[in-house]
């Protein structure tokens, strides 16, 4: 053969090893090598050696021992290592000791009995014949034979109008089930009306988070970051659900500092601005405020917003900027909103509009 | 006394046809088939714990004051579900350890499915007639990561809050339904106080009951198949040699539940997993630098984040669609999917209906392995960018720089990582027919007669020689008119892709091609250059269509 | 353990005048520059009696160290801030904390060993403090670990936790600058940071957290960093990622070994 690679001796598989199981476009040559068959079996030195068997069975069963000399070190451990009330590092001792007594005694068992089998056991190889998954032959008519005694017997096939009015009826079984889950959340119809809206109000104070005291303008110095809820949170019916909506940043940047859009010149007051704290990707608290770049950043998804610029997106996946929150003071000084946010605070949905009054 | 209760059973439950049939069954030896046993322990013991922590746990999220034995808590308002959590954690001994032994098999259990996932994978394990086993298999992983999900959020910690938070976000992006759904799960607003009760029924009821049933019809598939073996000496397609269940594997399955148990345990005596103590009770208005879900979920939370500013816009003024949600959602979902249906896919590329029970060594189809390889660096990208603020703090980047460089991996890095595995795995081909046809360098230098100096190269035993050669060859589909003489435009399609699968390859060697080589040894690698030349491209004997 | 809530609880019994007596406290220094105000004299501020001594040695320091960038003056030149008003807390911290001198530019000061003595430290606080009044030392009695841990830990998390973490580990911000880790940190220089809020950091004047919030403050943290971690070593106190990792690399790296064991061929 001059030509080691002609196509002569290439064939496509034959497909007989299965019934009707094509071998695609597999390709076998036809001088390939054969099976050489299972090499000779090799003897361990357990095999061999009388006196080495001896010694892993001993070391084996030294090994269970073991375990059983750990399950009862967990034991002591248990009471000689208790937990302390009000001493956290009584905790971290009784988790260690606890813990590797009973790893010990799992390890042990474990260890052993592998090696038990590896060494000890048996170890010639065994040859079991694969059968193709399908049945024979026989099986396959036996069972489509069954299928059409049924189907003959019932009169599934033949009687059609019984057949699909039952498959109708199945259709149908399963409705009220939808139905039953509306009342997982309250009877509300209205749930994008109600993300539309916070607990802000006009001449609700400002207040700190999360003790409520309020804020007067003069506290909130150049640099200085507030983390801010409404005075009255503590009243709400839903406190958590309306601390979600209404948490607040307040900021203090040098008027100059501030790039105003019109129709919202008086919403801060002498460069106090605040923000809804609520990112508007996925709604993770946008809490990191660089007193120096005036960028906020969401330490969930890095979005950045421009405290400078109406709080703009600058990087990340967010898109509109964080709602800003009208604010004023009132006759003692604090600080309090004008009005709710003129916006949906926190992440898009699908009935949020794109003409909100900003 | 054992044959008198041996027959007892027997004669009311039948088992001795059972023993008959599994005893002897053999299972072949390879670490790697050890590692959907190790998830199954895992499971196991993910049960355990997890039953002994019910016992403790309120899934409640009724506002109680907390008064256990961690001081820098006491007295603040928390639901009753961190209350436990913490009692668990501080006032029941061994809690602490149940816990963490719960928490860290369960990052375990995941990790494990998906490295089994990745060896059926690579040794084209999923091929019939395995296939619906692996598609099984891909529910148990995306079940195995809601069983997670839904567990870290129980405590109803500061940390697992937000990532319920970012879920809710999530949800509500959801064209059309998405705000609906947000509201019936938590059961209004949230967070709400239906959610953690919810999560929990899924927790320990929907969720483990569906994994059960599936890990049983995993089981029993894996019995009619029989185990896939790598090719080797006395292996063939029609048999599976290796050692009886009783005694050995049973021995060993026994053994590696006790060890796995036992590293488990070791791992939960000495290091803290999700310190929740730390984080505090949720609160909508805090959040702690380095917010990261558990690690099986980072690839969704990475995804987020590499989405690129403004994705987002709103139809006719009504609607938003936030493609900055919905674009990470796609490209996890099209990444999913595909690993669902690549057993599929490959098959009708093939056009092999057969059986395969001999693994591939993955150098030999370099594609798929490619294939799998470009899939790995895709969920990577993803994967890593939901650490990118701990990668910019630690390697002392910018975290804007770490998200460009994901974002150009995401999408750039799979086309690379494909090109390069593809030629490892080709040059590693090489290599194999390198051994086969001259044997080992031996480092003995012979001088002949001619002046000529070569060294002198240790053939192969046949044993050695048959596991390099026995693999699966395929040549790329050619399109052929039907009978009417047409081309069918799938067939044209399917053709593409054989083409695509197929035309860099490298055939195993033959026993007429060895034996042609040591005709003429003296020119023996030049032979080998020749070969690889002359063949498609890359090397291997042309194959024309017969 | 826990009980039923009751009404009031004890949060809400917190909400004390203590803030509305701070407040009256509370003084206002804004700088001429601007560059960054730092407001909220404490307490201390004058309560230390300053040696003209050390004043003239800390002129000297300043003029050798600090100088070239800050201005003999301190008025601050462009590669520096003003000084004038940022008081001897700042000064304190940020020289006590080796942030400066400067050694080179990059994104943020990095926390370096302190070259200075104690002394030398104190005179240069003098000095800045003498040119130009700002917040002042902090005051001893706030410096300890006898506040409220539970109280501390809350405002830790509302107010400090999303940059610095949890557990004190530390975090990232924009463009290559990062918060610190707290641990090893003294109750001196958290308090110092707080009240003079160094390069990015906000500032946490006496207004926004009392003294005695921030002495909270500094208990909790301390009580984290001196209590042995509950569960065992902490990982870094990373969160997730460093479990997941820590999973994947040594759980499951020991795990495959034991099977590459197990499966092996005894000889």
């Amino acid at each position: 053969m001059a030509n080691p690679g002609s196509g002569s001796d290439i064939v496509p598989v034959d497909s007989s090893h299965g019934p009707q199981a094509s071998a695609g476009t597999a390709v076998i040559a036809a001088d390939a090598f054969e099976n050489p068959g299972l090499p000779p079996h090799q003897q361990r030195v357990t095999d061999l050696d009388p006196k080495v068997d001896r010694r892993n069975e001993r070391g084996v069963s030294l090994i269970f021992y073991l375990s059983i000399v750990f399950s009862i070190a967990a034991i002591a451990a248990y009471f000689a290592v208790p937990i302390v009330e009000d001493d956290p590092a009584s905790v971290r001792l009784n988790n260690l000791f606890l813990g590797l007594a009973i790893a010990g005694a799992l390890l042990s068992i474990g260890v052993g009995t592998v090696h038990w089998s590896k060494a000890l056991m048996a170890n010639h190889e065994s040859v079991e014949a694969r059968h193709p998954t399908r049945g024979s032959e026989a099986t396959r008519a036996r069972a489509v034979e069954v299928f059409d005694l049924a189907d003959k017997e019932s009169g599934f096939g033949r009687r059609a109008l019984l057949r699909n009015s039952l498959i109708g009826a199945l259709v149908a079984v399963p409705l009220p089930a939808i139905f039953l889950f509306r009342d997982l959340a309250p009877k509300s119809n209205d749930p994008a009306g109600m993300l539309a809206h916070t607990m802000w109000k006009e001449g609700t104070r400002l207040a700190r988070d999360p003790y409520g005291t309020p804020i007067k303008a003069s506290e909130v110095t150049l640099g200085s970051v507030f983390h801010v809820i409404p005075e009255d949170l503590e009243e709400a019916e839903h406190k958590l659900e309306e601390k979600a909506k209404a948490a607040v940043l307040l900021m203090r940047l040098k008027p100059e500092d501030l790039n105003v859009s019109a129709g919202r010149e008086t919403w801060n007051y002498d460069g106090i601005v605040a923000y809804s704290k609520i990112c508007t990707h996925v709604g993770c608290p946008v809490a990191l405020y660089e007193q120096q770049t005036h960028h906020l950043l969401c330490p969930c998804h890095q979005s950045q917003f421009d405290i400078k610029n109406e709080a703009a997106v600058i990087f990340g996946p967010a898109k509109r900027p964080l709602p800003q929150l009208p604010i004023t003071v009132d006759s003692e000084g604090y600080l309090v909103a004008q009005s709710d946010f003129h916006e949906p605070v926190g992440p898009s949905y699908w009935e949020r509009r794109g003409d909100y009054d900003v | 006394m054992t044959g008198a209760v041996s027959s007892y059973i027997d004669e009311r439950t039948s088992i001795s046809g059972f023993v008959k049939l599994m005893g002897r069954k053999v299972f072949p030896d390879h670490w790697s088939f050890m590692l959907g046993e190790v998830a199954l322990w895992c499971f196991v013991i993910i049960l355990v714990t997890g039953t002994f922590l019910t016992f403790f746990f309120q899934a409640s999220m009724a506002e109680v004051v907390y008064e256990g034995s961690y001081t820098p808590l006491k007295g603040l308002e928390m639901s009753a579900a961190m209350a436990s959590t913490l009692d668990i954690s501080f006032d029941v001994r061994g809690g602490l350890l149940v816990r963490q032994i719960h928490h860290w098999a369960a990052l375990l259990f995941i990790a494990s499915i998906m490295l089994h996932m990745a060896r059926v994978f690579f040794t084209g394990a999923f091929r019939k007639p395995r296939e619906l086993n692996w598609v099984i298999g891909f529910v148990m992983w995306i079940l195995a990561m809601g069983e997670g999900f839904t567990g870290y959020s129980l405590p109803d910690d500061l940390l697992s809050g937000n990532g319920l938070r970012i879920i809710d976000g999530l949800i509500k992006g959801i064209p059309v339904v998405g705000t609906w759904i947000s509201y019936l799960l938590f059961g209004g607003e949230f967070p709400g106080t239906q959610i953690i009760g919810r999560l929990y029924t899924l927790h320990i009821l929907l969720l483990p009951a569906l994994l059960v049933a599936l890990v049983g019809l995993h089981m029993v598939f894996l019995i009619v198949h029989k185990h896939t073996q790598f090719p080797g000496p006395g292996r063939t397609n029609d048999n599976v040699v290796g050692y009886p269940i009783l005694p050995v594997y049973g021995a060993k399955m026994g053994g590696t539940f006790f060890i796995v148990f036992g590293v488990i345990v070791a791992i939960a005596a000495l290091f803290a997993i999700n310190p929740i103590w730390n984080y505090g009770p949720y609160d909508p208005s805090p959040v702690s630098a380095g917010t990261q879900p558990d690690w099986y979920i980072g690839f969704a939370d990475g995804a987020l984040r590499l989405v690129p500013p403004g994705w987002e816009f709103v139809l006719f003024d009504t609607w938003t669609v936030s493609m900055n949600i919905l674009a990470p959602i796609i490209a996890i979902t099209i990444w999913i999917v595909a690993v669902m249906f690549y057993p599929f896919i490959e098959q009708w590329i093939t056009g092999d209906r057969r059986e395969h029970h001999l693994a591939d060594r993955p150098r030999n189809v370099p594609t798929r392995t490619a294939i799998g390889v470009a899939g790995i660096v895709y969920y990577g990208a993803m994967f890593v960018a939901a650490s990118s603020d701990l990668i910019a703090t630690h390697f002392k980047m910018s975290m804007e720089n770490v998200i460009h460089i994901l974002q150009f991996t995401l999408i750039a890095g799979p086309f690379i990582a494909y090109f390069i595995t593809k030629r490892i795995c080709l040059a590693l081909q090489k290599k194999d027919r390198e051994l086969v046809l001259h044997g080992y360098e031996s480092g003995r230098i012979v001088r002949l007669p001619g002046g000529e100096f070569i060294e002198v190269h240790q053939p192969l035993d046949e044993y050695e020689r048959w596991r390099l050669v026995d693999f699966n060859d395929y040549k790329p589909l050619m399109v052929r008119p039907n009978s009417r003489g047409q081309i069918n435009p799938l067939e044209r399609v399917r053709a593409g892709l054989s083409r695509w699968f197929f035309e860099d390859r490298i055939a195993p060697v033959t026993a007429g091609e060895l034996a042609r080589a040591h005709d003429g040894h003296d020119s023996g690698s030049t032979h080998a250059n020749e070969l690889a030349t002359a063949g498609q491209g890359v090397g291997g004997p042309p194959h024309t269509n017969p | 353990m826990s009980s039923p809530r009751r009404r009031p609880s004890r949060r809400r019994g917190r909400r004390s005048p203590l803030a509305t007596i701070a407040l009256i406290a509370l003084g206002l220094v804004f700088t001429g520059s601007g560059y960054a105000a730092f407001s909220a004299v404490s307490a201390g501020d004058t309560a230390v009696a300053v040696s003209q001594e050390s004043v003239e040695r800390g002129q000297k320091l300043f003029a050798a160290n600090c100088a070239t960038c800050h201005g003999m003056s301190l008025e601050g030149t462009e590669a520096g801030p003003t000084l004038i008003g940022v008081g001897a807390a700042s000064v304190d911290f940020q020289v006590g904390t080796g942030r400066m001198p400067l050694a080179n530019t990059g994104p943020q000061a990095p926390e370096k060993p302190n070259l200075f003595s104690e002394e030398d430290v104190q005179a240069m606080a003098d000095y800045v403090a003498s040119v130009s009044p700002g917040p002042g030392l902090p005051e001893e009695e706030y410096l300890q670990t006898t506040g409220d841990a539970t109280r501390g830990a809350e405002l830790f998390r509302i107010n400090c936790a999303m940059c610095h973490n949890v557990a004190g580990a530390g975090g990232a911000l924009t463009e290559g600058k990062y918060a610190p880790s707290l641990k090893g940190t003294s109750a001196k220089h958290i308090y110092e940071a707080m009240v003079t809020g160094p390069q990015n950091m906000p500032v946490f004047s006496d207004a926004n957290l009392t003294p005695e919030d921030k002495r909270d403050i500094i208990t909790a943290l301390k009580y984290q960093e001196e209590t042995p971690a509950p569960g065992g070593f902490e990982l870094g106190a990373l969160g997730p990622v460093a479990e997941g990792l820590f999973a994947w690399i040594f759980g499951l790296g020991a795990i495959v070994a034991l099977t590459v064991w197990i499966t092996a061929r005894a000889n």
